[in-house]
């Protein structure tokens, strides 16, 4: 597990040395509906911390990394949880969808199986029953698989905020460690998706320590082709390597225009981005910027059909 | 066998013929209660108006304590007491040496909390007690300690430098420095025509039990009570006692359920003084639960040793001989266990083979890191991974097939008992008692299938695969002596009561199974009691694979006294139940050590691009003597194994530079779960019963775990054969491995590179 690993990348360079396994004290709100939501945001200002699923915040309330004196419970929205398909063919996810529920949701087996690939890379059972879709992207752990997928799906993110509703790209939404342009007064509503053809090919690949573990690195990837087979339009996403997940958009232009076989794969492969790699006592960056190059060959191989290897 | 008619159980004599329960897989009597979650732990030990203990930490790996200002602590709402060496007499008595008291230890003990300088993180500061431990935790964050920080020694090649000193009064950082030889080593490294020689490093890690440790104390102005005592009570209770100037007979210790302890649970810590003192200060009971955090950062650590070793082969591949260097790293101070890893480590070092001259130099060092203790299989774990690996590279060098490499050079049957020397300051000579080496091996490859498996690097859909094996001995059955008591009661039933405690293992099971055969009488007939100090005169407890050897043999003479007794009435014309209790008490002396031996075999496959290792099938194999009951034999030997195979990938307590602790949580101390547990099948033989005890046994808790590092490194190198990697250095995680391959592939242009 590497649910914690954020103590040694902590924004403010907080790391906990007393050892206390207790959170200090604090009040729970529960709010009843995202107006509520936003008013008691308003009201509490930088006291409260807003709570969905808890598998990040508790951790940290756990360790006094963080002492709000406000919980706001958001798990009562029933309003934030759920997966509809729109007119437009598009997906819209709530922010308080458990990640189980993504797993297991046959709208996404159907329409967006890379969701539904990725999901049991995910920490275990447990954590995914309680986790949610807004807490995780809030929460914006490099290594975590929800960011990279909402990226390689071309998905927007929904704020709510006293000021109105805006709606961001996912792309530009994750900005470094644990930091997205979200405001503290916003609550993430849900997430959109567009809707995609069925030929659209997909791939999701990881490495971790443990199943279950925050990756060491990781890509999820979408392509459009044409009816010729030519990719028309790529979208490759690295997480775990560097401080937040990051296309690779060399590597994509580098496979658009025609249909890949094996060997331009290959080729595309030289143009591989540089990215810059972290590196902590579980990976160097050599070996994170190794798997890199590894696991978006593979991962190209596994969109067009071309692997023979078992996983990963 | 007919169980002649005699006094006990009526009817329940014919459930079971003498000499039936021991050897059949029988279910744990403990389980129901575990399964129905009517266990009862430390943590379910409550009193009204008990009082929660939270210890405050050291936060540098070595500074000087200016100031502690307790102030503000003192002053929250619901604290009780807050406490620092300043405040308690007996601060800077020190926690004495339990087991392998090497030459210069004593000089290194810990003392019951850090009075003006801290020496590790998490080496305990003050004391907090509170209405709840959230509270506690509170006034932890209100102590101010002021610092004065100094250099810190994070390694075993900065410890030997002596340039900074963990004890500066001491004035060096070798703790203990001793030769150890058999035969003549240098006779047997002149003229040899081979040699090779490695730096081996094994990594630091831990038991890391499910349930940390905890203790509650009571404290009644008259008797001192303490629950959670698990391993050593007894030796425990003395050490108590002598802290307070009391009689043992105030001190009572009393067991409760555990969850698991391989080693590290149950020695006596600081906290074991600090939270009776607590107790007696308030007069009012105290409970302390270790959490995860301060149990990586507090509890023992293990194994971190780095190993020079130098073997001499003759080109057909006989060993002529073995000799080198151990040097270990204790941590900054000597606790109860300290030395017993390193001796043991040298000791173990030739193994199983017939290496009449070995020599070896023993170096044990304190650094500013969490003091270390005995974890499952210690020295045994280290010193096996060193030598099978060794010799898997020698095989290499010389081009030979590492099974018959260690065929040719294991001691045989018939040489038994085979001397193996002085080779722990104190203790005398030793000798293998009893074993076919050969059969373990011939029988463990079988299993396997080793003649079918694909190895030596061969290539199936992207994965190398490798196999690789390792031969282990291991002695068992170590402390003096061990008491039993039976007691018939009037209703047929026994009770058993004995000085060994129980780190989950079954003991409630198993001594009714021997009791049972002695006196004729069904498991139910027994209730099984153990651990508390309060059950038998004395109990030396469990460690060194001793439950089942010593206490099973206090047991079954106990029993076969009480079948006497009982069949004395009978003749004399009693029927049915005694008319009054009769007990029996009895002390069982041992005569010495018992050795089990076996040998493991991994078959791995690596993808040399990733790094990545799957092992697909492991078999530990290893001869106890006797088994007592294989369900539970075979869970001792399959968490073993998996304990070691998440050990030698996984499990690492990593230190930066500054010795600061970096794995304090278990997001970073990894450790293996369901998902990487491979299937592992484990064998038991009984070809050879220990002379030593009237059971036959020997230690069936260790063998599991001592061979697996050695058999997975050599897996791993024999399926990257291409590559030649030393693997001289644990654990092999990806990132290790990783390097490991960057560096071979750099060092030479090797093809392989595009599987
Ligand atoms: C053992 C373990 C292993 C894990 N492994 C993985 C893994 O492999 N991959 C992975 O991706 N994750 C992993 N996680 C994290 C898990 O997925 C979390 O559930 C997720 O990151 C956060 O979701 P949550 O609902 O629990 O958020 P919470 O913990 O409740 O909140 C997290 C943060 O987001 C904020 N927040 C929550 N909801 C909103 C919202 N709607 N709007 C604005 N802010 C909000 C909170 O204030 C908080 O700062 C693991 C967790 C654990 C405990």
């Amino acid at each position: 597990m590497a649910a914690m690993a954020f103590m040694h990348y902590l924004p403010n360079g907080k790391v906990c040395t007393i050892p206390v396994m207790k959170p200090a004290p604090l009040d729970i709100l529960p709010a009843t509906s995202v107006a509520h939501a936003l008013s008691l945001l308003g009201e509490h200002g930088d006291q409260a911390r807003l709570i969905a699923g808890g598998q990040s915040l508790m951790p940290i309330l756990a360790m006094r990394l963080a002492a709000p004196a406000i919980l706001i419970d958001i798990n009562g929205i029933a309003d934030l949880r759920g997966i509809r398909l729109e007119a437009d063919g598009s997906v819209l996810i709530g922010a308080l969808t458990r990640h189980r529920d993504l797993e297991r949701s046959p709208l996404l087996a159907e329409r967006l199986p890379l969701i539904a690939a990725a999901m049991p890379w995910i920490a275990h059972v447990q954590i995914r029953n309680r986790g949610t879709l807004g807490g995780s992207l809030s929460h914006a752990d490099p290594a975590a698989e929800l960011p990279a997928l909402c990226i390689a799906l071309c998905a927007t993110i929904e704020l709510h905020s006293p000021r109105g509703v805006r709606q961001i790209a996912a792309d530009d939404f994750f900005q470094g460690v644990f930091a997205t342009a979200r405001a503290d007064d916003e609550l993430l509503t849900a997430v959109r998706v567009p809707a995609t053809t069925p030929a659209q090919r997909w791939a999701f690949i990881e490495l971790a320590r443990r199943h279950g573990d925050f990756a060491l690195c990781g890509i999820a990837l979408t392509a459009d082709c044409s009816p010729t087979g030519a990719v028309t339009q790529a979208r490759i996403v690295v997480f775990g390597v560097s401080d937040c997940p990051r296309r690779l958009p060399h590597l994509e232009s580098a496979i658009v225009g025609s249909a890949p076989s094996p060997a331009s794969i290959d080729q595309a492969m030289q143009s591989l981005d540089t990215v810059e790699a972290r590196s902590d006592h579980h990976a160097s960056s050599e070996y994170r910027l190794e798997l890199l190059a590894t696991l978006a060959r593979r991962a190209l191989r596994q969109a067009f059909g071309f692997d023979e290897r078992t996983a990963p | 066998m007919n169980a002649p008619d005699r006094a006990g159980l009526g009817n329940a004599f014919e459930a079971a013929a003498t000499g039936t329960l021991s050897g059949a897989p029988i279910e744990r009597v403990e389980d129901e209660r575990f399964l129905t979650g009517a266990g009862r732990f430390t943590d379910d030990v409550r009193f009204e108006g008990m009082g929660h203990a939270a210890i405050l930490r050291s936060t540098h790996a070595h500074a000087r304590i200016r100031r502690i200002d307790c102030t503000a602590a003192r002053a929250l709402p619901g604290v009780m007491l807050v406490a620092t060496a300043a405040d308690i007499a007996q601060a800077n008595k020190p926690i004495p040496i339990r087991l392998a008291p090497l030459p210069g230890l004593d000089r290194f003990l810990q003392p019951t909390i850090a009075a003006d300088e801290v020496r590790y993180v998490g080496e305990p500061v003050a004391i907090v007690v509170a209405s709840s431990r959230y509270v506690a935790e509170d006034a932890l964050d209100l102590i101010e300690v002021d610092y004065d920080e100094g250099p810190a020694v994070a390694s075993i090649t900065q410890s030997a430098s002596n340039a900074t000193l963990v004890h500066a009064a001491v004035g060096t950082n070798v703790a203990t420095q001793y030769p150890v030889e058999r035969g003549d080593v240098d006779r047997a490294f002149a003229g040899a025509p081979y040699t090779r020689r490695e730096r081996f490093r094994c990594h630091r890690h831990t038991g890391a039990p499910m349930e940390t440790r905890g203790l509650v104390a009571e404290w009644n102005g008259s008797l001192m009570r303490v629950w959670g005592a698990t391993k050593v009570p007894f030796f425990n209770r003395g050490l108590l006692a002598s802290f307070f100037d009391l009689p043992e007979t105030a001190v009572d210790m009393i067991e409760t359920d555990i969850g698991g302890g391989f080693g590290i649970r149950g020695e006596f810590y600081p906290e074991d003084f600090l939270v009776p003192w607590a107790s007696m200060q308030l007069g009012r009971p105290v409970k302390w639960i270790e959490d995860r955090r301060e149990h990586l950062m507090a509890a023992n650590h293990a194994r971190e040793t780095e190993c020079e070793l130098e073997i001499a082969m003759n080109l057909d591949g006989t060993i002529r001989g073995l000799r080198g260097r151990v040097m270990a790293d204790l941590g900054a101070y000597v606790r109860t266990g300290g030395g017993v890893a390193v001796s043991r480590l040298a000791q173990y070092l030739p193994g199983p083979y017939r290496i009449s001259d070995f020599g070896c130099e023993v170096m044990a060092l304190v650094t500013n890191k969490t003091p270390v203790g005995t974890m499952r299989g210690p020295g045994r774990y280290e010193a096996n991974y060193f030598r099978e690996r060794l010799l898997d590279l020698a095989c290499g060098d010389l081009g030979l097939d590492p099974v018959a490499v260690r065929e040719m050079n294991l001691i045989a049957r018939h040489e038994m008992p085979w001397p193996i020397g002085r080779l722990v300051p104190t203790e005398g000579e030793g000798a293998y008692d009893v074993g076919d080496f050969h059969s373990g091996l011939h029988k463990a490859l079988s299993a396997i299938g080793y003649d079918r498996l694909p190895r030596d690097g061969a290539l199936i859909d992207g994965w190398l695969h490798g196999v690789g094996v390792a031969c282990f001995v291991e002695s068992s059955g170590g402390g003096k002596s061990e008491n039993a008591r039976i007691v018939a009661r009037t209703d047929g039933s026994f009770d058993i009561y004995s000085g060994v405690s129980t780190m989950g293992q079954g003991h409630e099971t198993v001594f009714a199974q021997i009791a049972g055969d002695e006196l004729g009488a069904p498991i139910s007939a027994f209730r099984v009691h153990h651990g508390s100090t309060a059950h038998v005169d004395y109990g030396w407890g469990t460690f060194h694979s001793r439950a089942i050897v010593v206490g099973g043999s206090a047991v079954k003479l106990a029993a076969a006294q009480m079948r006497e007794q009982l069949d004395a009435l009978a003749a004399a014309g009693h029927r049915g139940p005694p008319a009054e209790d009769i007990e029996v008490k009895l002390r069982y002396d041992t005569k010495g050590p018992t050795y089990s031996y076996g040998t493991h075999v991994a078959h791995v496959a690596v993808d040399p691009e990733t790094a990545r290792v799957k092992v697909l099938a492991y078999v530990a194999l290893e001869d106890v003597g006797r088994v007592m009951n294989p369900l539970l034999a075979h869970g001792q030997a399959v968490g073993g194994a998996v304990q070691g195979i998440g050990a030698t990938f996984l499990d690492e307590l990593r230190y930066d530079e500054n010795a600061q602790l970096l794995s304090g949580s278990y997001a970073d101390y990894l450790m293996a779960t369901s998902t990487e547990a491979p299937a592992v099948q484990a064998v038991l033989l009984e070809e050879s019963p220990s002379p030593s005890n009237p059971l036959g046994a020997k230690g069936a808790g260790e063998g599991g775990i001592v061979a697996t590092a050695g058999a997975l490194a050599n897996a791993v190198g024999n399926a990257l054969a291409a590559w030649r990697l030393p693997l001289t250095s644990l654990p092999l995680s990806l990132d290790n491995l990783a390097r490991a391959l960057r560096e071979a592939r750099s060092a030479a242009a090797v093809p392989g590179q595009d599987h």
